[in-house]
């Protein structure tokens, strides 16, 4: 029985919260918009201030609640935020310069129907925002696409541990689906926040309060453009470096596809589902199920087109993730888009039919 | 072993707190499971609906086209959601306020006057669980102790007094269930 009260039934949401609290957050700041306001509530409700010092602060405004973050993260402070894509939209600014600054934090971004204001029911059409860079200049964010509830978890804790290791914001990009379902989910463990100590030796650059040493300045900007190039070229090293790193995915069945389905997030969920259908019709259909979105598993995609007949990608979109899996394809075989818009779900069977008119021939 | 099912009714009647507890019992009982709400701008009095898989592997789709089990409890989710059961599958529906018949003959059809049910013993709030009893002696998907268990560890200590109100319901809705023919 004591392994039974280890697993918990709660919404993607939730778990966000909750993993926040147990990896040692100090601080969430952020402001209520659906799909994701479970995250804020169930912070508000578990109280994180009584018990390990965290704080949850719900700001004025999306845009304050980034501010927040970068003040937070330039001190040192492990911090997070999440909002839904039009409140994404706002934080943008604020993204580009922790980029620039070179701070640690994680955004959370559960998608919902865009553009514009949109709809509440869930979407992916966010991924060339969070992939390409949603606001100004030559930056990239760690993108992380949980596809379950327990990878709500588990991804809240590794996409901080990446931002701390690179020095870099991650995103956590899920949509409403993996936000409001409830599954099984194991925690992840208590571990303590970081005294103020720890924070000055993990984080030197930090300002943590000028103490016999040089003074630490955070800024994004620089009035030099050879400043600028050199800070521009420092982030390029760091991002080569994830990409040769970091780079996550997970594959169903693809060992001896013919074609191959690629999806992330709660489409793959979809995705694995079609797999099992094409299977039964005799189809040998796989599924790549690309982890992080950004650095993008091309390498993979490079090796798996030289024993394919071709690709279809499945997206809550009008067709944004296809675009990187057509250059690592490179035109040596088929790339092929299936996807809803506007909060609509494709379903498994509709989508098999897409692939047998766009694929199987 | 997958189940999918589809509970659906009205706003207010419970639907989604009964899917909750039909989940979280599954989960006592070991299995994989998914709880996935319709979350569009649902008010009470509108419709509202989850979706509930219970399986011994890993679950796909959250998101389905077709169900094994499917719950009713008002017209509109009648005419939704009769299509789409899967050939042989289980249709159990509240004849109150229905206007018409389930049609399809390839499929198992069941009702619970389960509203009446909750008038009659002055426990409305127990509706679901009277409907949930019904399913459970149907399909016994997961086993009603385990039900009772998951009420026990979910409800907060001051709502535990309703914990017999709730298990006597679950007992009305097994005796009362009836298959149509």
């Amino acid at each position: 029985m004591k392994v039974m009260e280890e697993i918990k039934l709660m919404k993607g949401n939730e778990a966000i919260a909750h993993a926040a609290i147990r990896c040692g957050c100090d601080g969430y700041f952020g402001y209520p918009i659906t799909p994701q306001s479970e995250v804020m509530e169930t912070l508000m409700q578990e109280k994180p201030w009584e018990t390990t010092g965290m704080v949850v602060l719900q700001a004025e405004s999306e845009v304050a609640a980034i501010n927040m973050v970068y003040g937070g993260a330039g001190c040192g402070k492990k911090v997070l935020t999440s909002s839904s894509s039009p409140g994404v939209s706002l934080k943008q600014e604020g993204i580009s310069y922790i980029a620039c600054a070179e701070l640690p934090c994680l955004i959370v971004n559960v998608m919902r129907g865009g553009p514009g204001l949109g709809t509440i029911q869930p979407s992916q059409a966010d991924y060339f925002q969070a992939v390409k860079g949603g606001g100004h200049g030559d930056y990239k964010l760690i993108v992380l696409a949980p596809s379950s509830v327990q990878e709500m978890a588990d991804f809240t804790v590794l996409a901080l541990d990446l931002a701390f290791k690179y020095n870099t914001p991650s995103m956590l990009l899920a949509d409403g689906i993996v936000g409001q379902m409830m599954e099984k989910v194991v925690l992840p463990p208590f571990v303590p926040r970081r005294t103020e100590e720890e924070i000055r030796q993990q984080c030197p650059w930090a300002t943590t309060g000028k103490v016999n040493r040089k003074s630490n300045v955070i800024t994004s900007l620089a009035l030099q453009a050879e400043e600028m190039e050199e800070t521009n070229l420092r982030l390029q090293r760091k991002y080569a470096q994830i990409v040769e790193n970091e780079v996550r995915f997970e594959e169903v069945q693809c060992d001896d596809a013919d074609y191959i389905l690629v999806a992330f997030g709660s489409c793959a969920r979809v995705g694995e589902k079609v797999v099992e259908l094409a299977r039964n019709e005799g189809i040998k259909l796989g599924l790549l199920r690309p982890i992080t979105l950004w650095p993008f598993p091309t390498k993979e995609i490079q090796r798996l087109a030289k024993q394919v007949k071709g690709f279809m990608s499945l997206e809550l979109s009008a067709g944004q993730m296809v675009e990187d899996v057509r250059l690592a394809v490179n035109g040596t075989v088929p790339v092929e888009f299936y996807g809803r818009q506007g909060g609509v779900v494709p379903l498994a069977e509709e989508t098999l039919a897409a692939l047998k008119e766009k694929l199987v021939k | 072993m997958k189940t999918e099912i589809i509970i659906a009714g009205f706003g207010g009647q419970g639907v989604l707190s009964m899917g909750r507890i039909l989940a979280y019992a599954g989960m006592l009982q070991g299995k994989e499971i998914t709880w996935m709400p319709a979350y569009g701008p649902e008010q009470r009095g509108g419709t509202a609906n989850v979706t509930v898989i219970l399986s011994d592997e890993r679950i796909s789709s959250p998101v389905l086209q077709q169900f094994d089990i499917a719950v009713v409890l008002n017209q509109p989710s009648m005419d939704k959601f009769e299509p789409r059961l899967k050939s042989g599958g289980i249709l159990l529906y509240d004849s109150n306020g229905m206007t018409r018949k389930p049609k399809r003959k390839d499929i198992s059809i069941y009702r619970i006057d389960a509203t009446d049910m909750a008038t009659e013993m002055n426990a409305p709030k127990t509706f679901n669980m009277i409907v949930l009893g019904g399913l459970l002696q149907v399909v016994p998907v997961v086993e009603i102790d385990k039900v009772m268990l998951g009420l026990q560890n979910t409800l907060p200590e001051r709502h535990h007094h309703l914990l017999p109100a709730n298990e006597a319901a679950l007992r009305k809705g097994m005796e009362i269930v009836e298959k149509e023919e």
